[in-house]
């Protein structure tokens, strides 16, 4: 009898079931760390898995217990060393049980945080549940690779629909060469003279030793031919096929914030999550992407990250600045030719009344030109979206962009009040097919 | 025993192929049946991969176990520790059913797998099979089939009326999981096949008769009131057979709100927690046997020079991390280790069966010298659980090797004080302590189901008996109730009792 059964090749995430509903039960607890995660990760390295605690609340499994504390209660303990019966030990001053103190907390009544590993498809599933994304695009963001097929080369195995003709050809070409493969038209040739021969009818010795060698060379081609086929299968190539990265291409993202007193937290966090979205598309179409901070008040500046986001400037508020300062980086160091330009732009919608007019200049006649797509999000009051509906309601700077919109088709702007209207802003740029793939 | 040197060790090395396995499995048979006199269920040992022991251990230990998010939860918790390495996987698992099913994981050098062959498909094995406890509450023939059932029937379930809806009822009713054996009367001896098809036909039955008039016939009319006043309280305690301290299988009988489907994943739950009962009283003994039995056979195995001294190296080191007692003052201390206890003690029933001191002669006249240890040990695996087990074994030998003492602890005294330490005077009580630490009865809160009024307001009352005046975790206590609200339907309360019946406490929820 056989006691062994190899069971490694069954199905492993017997588990799935059960861990799925597992997140979806603790699906509050986990939106709420995981966004304030969010808060406090780099645009760069959002879509990456970690380990998160959540408070047990929800999902703890309670039972009647015995409390720890109270009542009358005898253990047995290990390892004496020196006490003797009846000798009275001072309890510890908090912690209940008497386990030596160490693990007494830990025994608590399940006040402890939960703590475990989100994956990084979880993790972005979480952080975009809010954003509203289609499917389409929540799959293709979440694709870490994407790959198109390439030819390279030739092989010599392959399906009869990748068969390069040309290259058979050529290879079947030079064999019969090598070989000396008799052409059809030698053959035409003799078959010709003899045929003269044939038809006039042998005048001579000469004539009929003639028509002889000729047949015997004719038969001689004849057999050489059958034996050296026009096509053989060693000449076959089929076009190879390579997996490969999609295009190689590098893309530097703009992002320009106004950073006056009138954007609050509120404000700032929405703005991220707009650079977010666009950063993640980025990171999947280009190989290489960096990202750009410039924040503005009536001046601009380029700034890291952090400062970006978390510190405030106050002053007024001149838009221009930041297209200014924009360009100079740009031309600094990210030539149009070797890099794809995608700018952000998130502003509570002041401006300095009078800059309008430059805004729409510099946009139309230097910056729209270079750009692959701008967005600019205003962010408003969620109690104000409803004024905003029609896109001919705005505040100063939106009421400038328009004209900028009405002439490039790559420009995208929108009100936000809440993550959900985010996407909206990119939908062009993700129903498009990239151009240069 | 002769000492047969083997011309050839069974394995060389760490790896292992089916063949060697089954070669080892024939030597440790051989040992298992002739030396020890075994007797087990017949084997299937499983090879699996580590991440199907996260699985695998993550539900309960079950191969096949209904889906519920509290089992994600512990699959995600153990999932980050080993991911970490914080722990190491278990090296097995072991079922007890018919046969006996075992998983050794695929990354076990062959040294582990021997001491895991022999461990549970040996140790455990035989317990299962013998064991008074395992015999009379669990049903190894028909475990397997009733739970493949139960994972359909809540597939089922969820498909029809929701994942919510179930997940209401099995987090509920995974609650009172303490409390859903009838520890009393026997079990219901109904086998697997008859219970499933009972429940079927009940749950047709009720589906089919089902009237929805029934729902518009008015309740509580005062004209019954007088009726209801004058109904012997006593009588309707009768009647409902009451107190009652299955609780889930009281909800699942009386409940006035719940639909058959929702009373068959009581019954579900209750069949689980019924299966777990005699493992819950039994792992000292259990962990004991199972530690015992390989240990003797993998020494035999060595002494025979089946195996070699690598290996036995090897494995004397995962032996003696499992069996490693930390003493209270050091970090790790978790109360007494199982495996360390148990293997402890049996050990010393050989040494006292064979080798006995004057002192073990008079604490134990029936086997001290009788040299028969293998009966001895059989009929303890038989015959005991862990309290009486301790209660009828632990040596004074054993307590002056571990130093045992014991300490009380009263909430109203600022310090503990040792009642007992490890001297003639102090056996009996630590012994007599330890075994009642292993008294299901003090581990576990005794709460019952004393009075409901079906024909009044139907308010479920349970009443806490406490212990030594130990009240319950209170946050817990309030959760567990309201989930108990959900399945009664109508208000539900608690009292607390001492001993003498006097009333501590006492908690609503409506």
């Amino acid at each position: 009898m056989r006691h062994f059964v190899d069971r490694r090749l069954n199905p492993k995430d017997k588990n799935l079931g059960n861990r799925q509903k597992f997140m979806r039960r603790a699906r509050e607890q986990i939106k709420k760390v995981v966004d304030d995660s969010i808060k406090g990760r780099s645009i760069t390295n959002v879509d990456e898995g970690e380990t998160i605690s959540i408070p047990t609340k929800g999902i703890n499994e309670p039972r009647f217990q015995n409390s720890r504390q109270g009542g009358f209660r005898k253990r047995v303990f290990s390892g004496n060393k020196d006490f003797n019966t009846g000798d009275k030990i001072e309890k510890p001053e908090q912690g209940g049980g008497g386990d030596g103190g160490k693990k007494a907390s830990d025994a608590g009544e399940g006040e402890d945080e939960f703590t475990f590993e989100l994956s990084r498809e979880e993790f972005l599933d979480i952080y975009f549940e809010d954003l509203e994304l289609p499917d389409l695009v929540k799959k293709d963001l979440r694709e870490i690779k994407s790959f198109s097929y390439q030819r390279a080369g030739f092989s010599l195995t392959g399906t009869p629909n990748q068969i390069s003709v040309r290259r058979t050809i050529r290879n079947s070409f030079g064999r019969r060469i090598a070989l000396q493969r008799p052409s059809s038209v030698d053959i035409d040739d003799l078959e010709v003279e003899i045929n003269d021969i044939e038809l006039r009818g042998p005048q001579s010795d000469h004539d009929l030793v003639r028509l002889d060698l000729l047949k015997q060379k004719w038969h001689e081609l004849f057999v050489s031919r059958r034996g050296i086929p026009y096509l053989d299968p060693v000449d076959i190539r089929y076009k190879r096929l390579e997996k490969r990265p999609r295009p190689n291409t590098k893309a530097v993202m703009f992002c320009l914030m106004d950073v006056s007193g009138s954007m609050g937290e509120r404000e700032k966090e929405l703005a991220k999550r707009f650079f977010i979205l666009l950063h993640l598309f980025l990171k999947r179409r280009y190989e290489k992407t960096d990202i750009v901070f410039i924040r503005h008040t009536h001046e601009a500046s380029e700034v890291d990250e952090e400062t970006f986001f978390y510190s405030r400037e106050s002053g007024g508020t001149v838009v221009s600045t930041a297209l200014t300062e924009m360009l100079k980086v740009q031309k600094d160091r990210y030539p149009a030719d070797s890099w794809n330009i995608y700018a952000a732009q998130a502003s509570d919608g002041d401006n300095f009344p009078d800059d309008g007019d430059k805004c729409i200049n510099m946009l139309g006649k230097e910056i729209m030109p270079l750009c692959q797509y701008f967005a600019y999000v205003e962010i408003v009051d969620e109690r104000e979206l409803d004024m905003f509906q029609t896109t001919s309601v705005g505040a100063e700077l939106w009421q400038s962009y328009r004209a900028v919109k009405e002439n490039w088709p790559n420009f995208e702007m929108k009100h936000i009040a809440r993550p959900g209207d985010i996407y909206p802003v990119f939908r062009e740029l993700f129903t498009k097919q990239p151009a240069e793939a | 025993m002769s000492v047969e040197l083997a011309t050839k060790p069974l394995f060389e090395g760490t790896e292992w192929t089916f063949d060697i396995l089954d070669r080892t499995y024939n030597a440790i048979e051989q040992i298992a049946l002739e030396e020890l006199g075994l007797d087990t269920y017949p084997n299937q040992i499983e090879i699996i991969s580590a991440e199907q022991m996260l699985d695998a251990h993550s539900s309960v230990g079950m191969p096949l176990m209904y889906h519920h998010w509290s089992f994600g939860k512990h699959f995600v918790q153990e999932e980050k520790s080993y991911r970490k390495g914080f722990s190491g996987l278990a090296y097995e698992i072991v079922i007890n059913s018919n046969p006996c099913i075992s998983y050794n994981m695929e990354q076990n050098s062959m040294p582990i797998q021997t001491l895991v062959m022999a461990h549970a498909a040996f140790g455990h094995n035989h317990f299962f099979k013998n064991n008074y406890l395992f015999q009379q509450w669990t049903d190894a023939e028909g475990v397997l089939d009733y739970l493949d059932y139960t994972k359909k029937f809540v597939a089922r379930c969820e498909e029809e009326y929701g994942i919510a809806a179930v997940e209401e009822i099995l987090d509920a009713a995974h609650a009172l999981m303490d409390h859903a054996v009838s520890r009393y009367p026997r079990p219901r001896e109904l086998t697997k096949k008859e219970r499933e098809a009972r429940e079927e036909e009940h749950r047709e039955y009720e589906e089919k008769s089902f009237n929805d008039l029934w729902r518009t016939v008015p309740t509580g009319k005062p004209e019954e009131a007088p009726d209801a006043e004058a109904e012997d309280a006593s009588e309707r305690m009768r009647e409902l057979k009451l107190p009652e301290e299955n609780l889930l299988y009281f909800i699942e009988r009386h409940s006035p709100v719940l639909l058959p489907w929702q009373r068959q994943l009581l019954g579900i739950v209750g069949y689980v927690s019924q299966y777990f009962y005699p493992q819950k009283q039994t792992k000292v003994m259990n962990e004991g046997c199972a530690t015992f039995v390989h240990h003797y056979i993998l020494n035999r195995l060595f002494d025979k020079g089946l195996i070699t001294e690598g290996a036995m190296l090897e494995v004397l080191h995962s032996h003696s991390s499992v069996v490693y007692q930390p003493e209270f003052d050091q970090p790790g201390y978790r109360g007494a280790n199982p495996y360390a206890l148990g293997f402890g003690m049996m050990q010393d029933i050989q040494r006292i069966c064979i080798d006995p001191k004057p002192e073990d002669k008079e604490w134990f006249p029936e086997i001290a010298g009788c040299g028969n240890w293998q009966e001895v040990l059989r009929d303890a695996w038989a015959n005991y659980r862990d309290e009486s087990f301790i209660r009828q074994f632990l040596s004074p030998n054993l307590i002056r090797q571990q130093r045992l003492f014991t300490l009380t602890d009263d909430a109203s005294d600022r310090h503990y004080t040792v009642t007992a330490i490890h001297d003639e005077a102090g056996y009996r009580r630590v012994r007599e302590t330890l075994a009642e630490s292993y008294d299901i009865g003090t581990i576990e809160p005794d709460i019952q189901i004393i009075d409901v009024d079906l024909r009044g307001n139907r308010e479920l009352r349970l009443q806490h008996t406490m212990t030594n005046k130990i009240p319950l975790a209170e946050k817990m206590r309030d959760e567990v109730l309201k989930h108990v609200r959900v399945l009664w339907g109508y208000d539900v309360s608690l009292i607390g009792v001492e001993a003498d019946g006097s009333k501590v406490y006492e908690t609503k929820i409506s």
